[in-house]
């Protein structure tokens, strides 16, 4: 099984070096881009490679980098951003990528950069991934002293800066567009859909925005081919996939699986099962911001469509599982106090629906629920759905609450009937 | 290194200080844009940021003091009011409540005697919830003065926190 976002790391040895990233063919990916192909052509490439996005929503990377105006009077400077940001909860890949292998986060946000022909690249990482900061300063300042970052790359006409900006926390800082105001100093809530980042992103100039995971695949398939990079998935998504699993399951990590694995072998072959004396009751695929599932879905394939169409999303890939020992109230009393909290406060559905659901779950878990709150929760879930405020955050919110109404309907009505959170 | 209570005081910001701020604000297209750079090199140095310390940041980036406050209190990691010597960031997120949030959160707030939010009496320890630090695998998870720490157990916060005079 091929692992190209992780072979070059070793247990227990540390981060991948610049030496080691280089022996194992690190950076002749830059340089067969740089001195070989046209933007267009690597443009082509990662259309013809089907990356789609590894950050929630699986847009296609070739489709975004086309949307950005090229040629010799297209706005400059243009942007690329690395979203670090990963505050998803249940979601660890990210971190697991820059503390490993930082060398190919930077390649990737290089080849980037050159396919949009940017002049300034960001990577945008959250305060709190203080060995990752250290890393990535320390990986982009080699980058820059064997010229495959600054000016004239590798002799080429083309050159780029690579800047590392620490952000000071609060979730809906790693949405694209809000990121893009803290990026300009300003607090970090949503900007309108239209227009598109591509085309009036940073300080109004075109950017490219992607997650950690999706900029790491691009020098392998500059190396490899986009025929390579399509025959890694088992389905009819491309690529490899860094699968993560929490809760109470035997052996909890990260794995890098081909793209389309399904649950049951990640949770199962990889995360060894539940632990002993414990059954899963349900899983949300994806981190917080995903529909539940549970056994039934077990052997659905991890990739967009399948997960989609059991009635969740990929997400971020991380899976959270549920046991049979944890109230599924709790749960998702914890899942909304955290999206109440992280609320930017500019819709009334989000910032005063997340804070009443969350009062609703918490009045349940004490046991004083009572009858009717199921029905103020469903039509909260349908309130705050999509199509009724200005970002994804909502929608993403009551996700997991929605699904635990529709799958453990019984453990809330218990709530209400006995008068007490059964699992305490 | 944060400076005691006594000697924030009295600090306005240091040549050495303003320098590096200045630096930042040069790196950036417009000044405004290095409004975190700035919080965050602030931060660095004093722990937190008074009104005083506030209006003089404001200058640097030419933002009003008022604009420049909700940028400040927008953020997680930007702290407006006094905070002790050391910063407990104790994860709250699902997998960290899965596998045992309540009993970290019970055990700190035991040793330390204080809730979250608060600080402790001697200005050694400040307690503040943190959403997911991206160590699920190894939850219970917190993070101390940036430091992160993992499988927490009533043990091992005792020993943490012996850590950390
Ligand atoms: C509330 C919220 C938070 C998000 N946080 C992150 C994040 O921390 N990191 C990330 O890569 N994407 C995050 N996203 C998704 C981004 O908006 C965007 O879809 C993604 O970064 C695009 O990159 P990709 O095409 O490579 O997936 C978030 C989205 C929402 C709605
Ligand atoms: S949905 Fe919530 S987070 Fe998004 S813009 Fe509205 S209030 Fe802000
Ligand atoms: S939920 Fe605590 S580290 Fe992710």
């Amino acid at each position: 099984m091929e692992k190209p976002l992780t072979g070059r790391m070793r247990l227990g040895e540390g981060p991948v070096d610049l030496d080691a990233y280089e022996k194992a063919g690190g950076y002749a990916a830059l340089r067969k881009a740089l001195l070989r192909m046209t933007p267009e052509e690597l443009i082509q490439l990662v259309k013809d490679a089907n990356l789609r996005g590894r950050g929630g929503a699986g847009f296609p990377a070739g489709v975004k980098w086309s949307s950005a105006p090229t040629g010799v009077d297209s706005p400059r400077p243009k942007y690329v951003v690395a979203d670090a940001d990963e505050m998803e909860p249940g979601t660890f890949k990210d971190r697991f990528l820059m503390e490993g292998d930082p060398h190919q986060l930077i390649e990737g946000v290089i080849l980037t950069s050159y396919a949009i022909q940017a002049e300034i690249a960001y990577v945008f990482i959250r305060w709190e991934y203080t060995r990752a900061r250290r890393l990535l300063e320390q990986t982009i300042a080699e980058a820059y002293r064997k010229n495959y970052a600054g000016s004239s790359i590798l002799g080429t006409r083309y050159s780029l800066e690579v800047r590392l900006h620490v952000s000071a926390g609060r979730y809906i800082a790693g949405e694209a567009s809000s990121m893009l105001n803290a990026l300009e100093g300003g607090r970090a809530v949503p900007r309108p859909r239209d227009p598109l980042p591509t085309i009036s992103g940073l300080w109004g100039k075109p950017t490219v925005t992607h997650n950690v995971e999706t900029l790491c695949n691009v020098p392998h398939i500059v190396s490899n081919g986009a025929a390579w990079f399509k025959s890694l998935g088992r389905t009819q998504d491309a690529g490899t996939k860094i699968y993560g699993v929490s809760g109470k399951v035997k052996r909890p990590g990260a794995w890098e699986l081909p793209m389309g694995v399904t649950v049951r072998e990640i949770l199962e072959e990889h995360a060894g099962g539940m632990r002993d004396g414990l059954t899963l009751r349900g899983f949300l695929p994806g981190g917080a911001s995903t529909d539940f599932l549970t056994e039934q879905h077990l052997d659905t394939p991890m990739d967009f469509e399948s997960i989609q169409k059991a009635g969740s999303r990929l997400g971020t890939g991380g899976i959270v599982a549920l046991d049979d020992r944890t109230c599924p109230v709790g749960m998702a009393h914890n899942l909304i106090t955290f999206f109440a909290r992280e609320s930017c406060g500019w819709c009334t559905p989000c910032r005063e629906g997340l804070p009443w659901s969350a009062e609703i779950l918490a009045a349940l878990e004490k046991g004083e629920g009572s009858p009717g709150d199921l029905e103020i929760l469903e039509d909260q879930c349908r309130l705050l759905g999509p199509g009724n405020t200005f970002c994804p955050l909502a929608p993403g919110a009551v996700e997991p609450l929605q699904s635990a109404l529709k799958y453990f309907r019984e453990d809330f009505e218990r709530h209400i009937r006995e008068k007490r959170c059964p699992w305490k | 290194m944060i400076l005691t209570r006594e000697e924030q005081r009295h600090s306005t910001l240091s040549e050495e200080v303003r320098s590096e701020m200045l630096a930042a604000v040069a790196a950036c297209e417009r000044k405004r844009g290095a409004a975190l750079d700035v919080l965050l090199i602030a931060k660095r140095y004093y722990g937190w940021i008074s009104d005083e310390m506030l209006r003089e940041l404001a200058v640097i980036l030419e933002m009003s003091p008022a604009e420049l406050d909700s940028v400040a209190t927008f953020y997680n990691q930007i702290y407006r009011k006094p905070i002790g010597r050391h910063v407990i960031l104790v994860c709250d997120s699902v997998s960290c409540w899965i596998m045992g949030y309540d009993l970290v959160r019970v055990r700190l707030t035991a040793r330390l005697g204080i809730n979250l939010g608060q600080t402790t009496p001697d200005g050694r320890f400040t307690l503040l919830p943190i959403q997911c630090l991206g160590a699920c695998d190894q939850a219970p998870a917190m993070m101390v003065d940036g430091e992160l720490f993992v499988n927490l157990d009533a043990t091992t916060i005792d020993e943490i926190i012996q850590r950390y005079p």
